[in-house]
């Protein structure tokens, strides 16, 4: 009898672990979620909305793909992990036993007890059922006069450009002075902060909810501003504050938690046989400046390949490569390799470029004694993953990435090109002679 | 801006609804010195044809388009019965002389073709003694209507950007009702171009004056649908530049195929005949030009002087040497979306529907035995076909050489290549010919696949999976099922539109031309793991 391979959680951790497991295996595998029956990108979900997609769109495996690779989907709630038995009760009732399993169960939109926060029309943007929320509560400008999304983040400005993509007035709460500023350094906030702001979003800065105001049917209102006490008439709120783990279930198991469920680098609980990966899981200490709970897609799928190796007996430690996210910020794609901390720390300088545009920037980092090349954020051009991974790899200094940046370009054929204004700015400010390079296929495919 | 958008709609319908009215409209007949001219010029032996056309055609009745051409087959057919009647009769009594006699009096020819040649000299009426007015009520409304439909939209789709906002909520775009509707219109209208174009001679008399000014001669329905067709492209390439206008790629993509459907396709061949050469499209490779080695294309060149010989020979460089090494060095949409005609058609009018190709796996089972099907119909034709004009046989391998060309004109031809190809865009999206039936894109799919340094490159692993290029696909790729295991897109039915890349939000996909080496890249781990995960899993 084969070992049964319990997964709680369909989205990307758990999938990718079920799929390589598979690859390696004959282990009965069985994915648990009361979410969906199948796997869909969580990502994409503002696409069904924006009407660019249906939602099928957003599964990547046809249906069949489960029963053909013999991974077996349940959908249920589990309501309690019993480590002792190894066995999960379910809110429907039933139990079902495990070999082992992994706990893969993402996030949840996090809510910070404002008054009225569970009001009819005030929502989150994560779950598939937020999705069927926001269809209801704001379909259109005419049953949603206004809608006001609380939160600066990446949900928060993929929900106003959905609600923007139906014609319904945004008006966008964000705490810090300039959007994303924790992570992006000030240029790049304030591309956002101008791109906001040029498709008609009301972006309020240094702005805070104090609360939410019921009509008579228990549905929103209104919003109070902290600050003003500036009143909002709204249909719909947007609660976008960052997300934590979806751990509530475990709570009261053996298995420990802190913010996330604990694992080791091997993505070990503290229970033999219990694992956990994806959002929901948070490291004893950061992995190479990285933090412990890393919410983030590439994360989860990396886990859950790596996790795979371990329980078919190949026992391999997490270990991500370099730092890699990309978003989207309504009309500008933006990509980053290796690490740009909002501020310099102590070592390190900087290069940015800026076109005239005001669309299109890169920011380099590097380390000023060593001129060590450390990350680079871009806007709106396109790079190449594999090039940075190499130069992070080989420890490569600014000036060589410089001079072999034209091999590092991904966009299309015949967009134009900023390599030589940015080597320009960068031997002008930095009294430097770099001379760019002609892209070369050898190099770019060694 | 909306109102100019509702103002345009309203013209182009009112514009559409003249053109398809104007069928109705007009009286045919002849007097009989026409009818004799026309039989003069036509040399029928046939006894009765003569009387049974008078008795059809000369009349002082109002007939309208239906009732002359049901009139005129009905003619033909009387003739034609009479001499199968005697042919049975003499068949029975063996006697072979007198059976044999009787085929010259036979006229061949489809029905409604005998009856469009007549019908173009026999029509008068409003439409065709004021095509110029006419033109302008049609083709002139429909134009303004549809650019003031689509020019608003430089300001209502927002800042430049990909903006399929909405794609999936409009009928017209998600199969809904107006998307049937245009979906019969497409299928009559190539049901009566390529089976009733007698039905639709009015539309010659509109264009009448423009094709005696290009080529000499009085418009056929295939001018009128060569018209159309660059008429329809210009107007659709200006919704592209508007929607693309962000995206260099596409917007030099869309004016290739301009240039060369309105240059290629359609001015030059026309400029050709009336230079008395033959009107060939020198960017039409066969085997997607089905009829280049059938006898009568084959005689006509080589009755032609030096132009027919140069015709014959580039048309077969074209298939044998510079079509495979074009895909060599940039896969087939050197060909597919930037040179051909039905590409030109299905990247214009059908861009608003290319997300409706079906991604299934049974799909792409299908697709190649299809597509590949189609191929080796078309090389097993061309060889009968070749065979029997070399050898003078009527047959070759038990195949009868008319009646493989037939079947094949009629089935790919006709029914797939315009019916299915084009009328089926609303519903099946814009490239069901060129993936299921197209025998060029065959044959230039077997190269990118084995042979090319094409390939649309996966951006190491910042896939997020979200399925807009799949969805956008309009060859039904699953290009996110590549894209998510970091691998290169590399499939023999890419036409290297360049649309998956375009509507990627993480930039992730990347059309381009690199050694062949590492082309084709399968990754279990996705680069930004673990180094040595990804070597020990990886490995080839």
């Amino acid at each position: 009898m084969e070992e049964h391979i319990v997964i709680i959680g369909n989205g990307i951790s758990g999938v990718t672990a079920a799929r390589h497991i598979r690859k390696l295996s004959d282990k009965k595998i069985t994915i648990v979620s009361a979410e969906t029956e199948y796997f869909f990108s969580r990502t994409a979900l503002m696409y069904v909305y924006m009407g660019h997609m249906k939602f099928e769109h957003t599964q990547p495996y046809e249906n069949w793909f489960w029963k053909k690779n013999k991974i077996h989907l349940k959908k249920g709630f589990v309501k309690q992990i019993e480590t002792k038995s190894k066995t999960l009760h379910f809110a429907e009732g039933d139990t079902l036993e495990y070999d082992k399993l992994i706990i893969a169960t993402g996030s949840k939109p996090n809510k910070f007890g404002w008054p009225g926060e569970n009001l009819k029309g005030v929502m989150g943007m994560y779950h598939k059922q937020d999705l069927e929320n926001l269809e209801t509560y704001a379909p259109n400008n005419k049953v949603c006069k206004r809608a006001v999304v609380v939160g600066g983040g990446l949900i928060g400005i993929e929900l106003a450009e959905m609600l923007h993509s139906r014609h319904i007035p945004v008006t966008f709460l964000v705490r810090e002075s300039s959007f994303w500023n924790g992570v992006l350094p000030e240029a790049e906030s304030a591309i956002i902060n101008r791109e906001i702001m040029a498709n008609g979003i009301d972006l309020r800065l240094s702005t805070n909810l104090k609360e939410i105001i019921s009509d008579e049917n228990e549905q929103v209102k209104s919003v109070i501003i902290e600050e003003t006490g500036e009143e909002i008439p709204c249909n719909v709120v947007g609660l976008t504050a960052g997300v934590s783990p979806n751990i509530d279930f475990i709570k009261d198991s053996e298995i420990k938690t802190g913010r996330g469920v604990k694992v080791n680098r091997y993505l070990e609980t503290n229970i033999p046989d219990v694992y956990a990966i994806g959002d929901c899981a948070e490291q004893q200490e950061g992995i190479n400046q990285r933090r412990p709970i890393e919410a983030v897609w590439y994360t989860g799928r990396m886990m859950g390949e790596t996790l795979a190796q371990t329980i078919c007996g190949n026992r391999i430690q997490y270990n991500p490569g370099h730092w890699f996210n990309s978003a989207k910020f309504f009309d500008i794609e933006y990509q980053t390799y290796g690490w740009v901390w909002a501020q310099p720390k102590a070592n390190e300088a900087r290069f940015y470029w800026e076109h005239a545009d005001g669309n299109k920037c890169i920011h380099i980092n590097y380390n000023k004694n060593t001129r060590e090349f450390i990350g680079i954020n871009t806007f709106g051009i396109r790079m190449r993953h594999e090039f940075f991974d190499k130069m992070l790899n080989e420890k490569q200094s600014v000036d060589y990435v410089l001079e072999h940046l034209a091999d590092a370009n991904f966009d299309p054929e015949f967009y134009k090109q900023y390599e030589r204004n940015i080597v320009l700015k960068f031997n002008k400010e930095n009294n430097t002679n770099i001379q760019l390079k002609k892209k070369s296929w050898r190099r770019i495919f060694a | 801006m909306n109102v100019l958008k509702q103002l345009g709609l309203a013209l182009f319908i009112i514009g559409i609804g003249i053109f398809t009215g104007s069928i109705f409209t007009g009286n045919f007949s002849l007097t009989e010195a026409e009818l004799n001219e026309f039989l003069a010029s036509k040399n029928y032996k046939s006894e009765l044809i003569k009387d049974e056309l008078k008795k059809a055609t000369v009349t002082k009745e109002n007939l309208n388009i239906f009732e002359f051409s049901s009139r005129v087959r009905n003619a033909y057919k009387t003739s034609n019965n009479y001499y199968d009647a005697l042919i049975a009769k003499y068949d029975a009594e063996k006697n072979w002389d007198k059976k044999g006699e009787q085929y010259q009096y036979k006229i061949y020819g489809k029905p409604h073709t005998l009856s469009y040649e007549i019908a173009k000299k026999a029509g008068s009426g409003f439409v065709k003694e004021n095509s110029g007015l006419l033109w302008w009520l049609t083709f002139g409304l429909s134009i303004i209507g549809a650019l003031l439909f689509i020019i608003p939209n430089l300001v209502l789709l927002g800042r430049p950007g990909i903006k399929n906002n909405g794609i999936y909520h409009k009928a017209s775009t998600n199969r809904g009702g107006i998307a049937w509707v245009v979906f019969v219109y497409l299928v009559v209208f190539y049901l009566l171009l390529y089976f009733m174009p007698d039905y639709i001679v009015n539309w010659t008399y509109i264009l009448d004056p423009i094709s005696i000014f290009l080529n000499g001669g009085p418009a056929s329905q295939w001018f009128v649908y060569g018209f159309l067709y660059c008429t329809v492209m210009v107007v659709m390439a200006v919704r592209m530049y508007i929607k693309y206008r962000h995206n260099k790629y596409q917007i030099i993509r869309t004016t290739s195929v301009l240039f060369f459907q309105i240059v290629f396709a359609f001015l030059i061949p026309e400029i050709m005949t009336s230079l008395n050469m033959p009107g060939y499209d020198f960017k039409n490779a066969f085997p997607l030009d089905y009829d280049f080695f059938f006898e009568w294309n084959l005689d006509n060149l080589r009755n032609r002087g030096a132009i027919g010989l140069f015709i014959l020979v580039w048309g077969t460089i074209l298939t044998l040497i510079i079509v495979p090494v074009m895909v060599y060095f940039f896969g087939k949409r050197w060909y597919c979306s930037w040179v051909c005609g039905c590409g030109g058609l299905a990247e214009t009018l059908g861009d608003p529907y290319r997300q409706h190709s079906d991604k299934s796996l049974n799909a792409w089972k299908l697709e190649r035995w299809l597509v590949h099907g189609v191929l080796l119909f078309s090389l097993v034709m061309t060889l009968v076909t070749l065979y029997c004009y070399f050898s003078g046989a009527e047959a070759f391998l038990g195949i009868k050489s008319q009646w493989i060309k037939d079947t094949y004109s009629f089935l790919i031809g006709a029914w797939f290549a315009g019916v299915i190809g084009t009328g089926f865009y609303p519903i099946f999206g814009n490239r069901v010919w060129c993936r299921f039936g197209c025998p060029l894109a065959a044959y230039l799919g077997l190269v990118q696949r084995f042979k090319s340094r094409f390939r649309i490159t996966t951006n190491g692993g910042q896939c997020i999976s979200c399925g807009n290029c799949s969805t956008y696909c309009e060859m039904g790729i699953d290009v996110r099922s590549y894209a998510q295991k970091g691998e290169n897109i590399i499939r023999a039915s890419c036409v290297g539109c360049g649309i998956c890349s375009a509507v990627c939000p993480r930039g992730v996909l990347k059309l381009e031309n690199g050694p062949e080496t590492g082309r084709i890249n399968p990754n279990d781990i996705l680069l930004g793991n673990d180094v040595d995960l990804m070597d020990l899993v990886n490995q080839k």
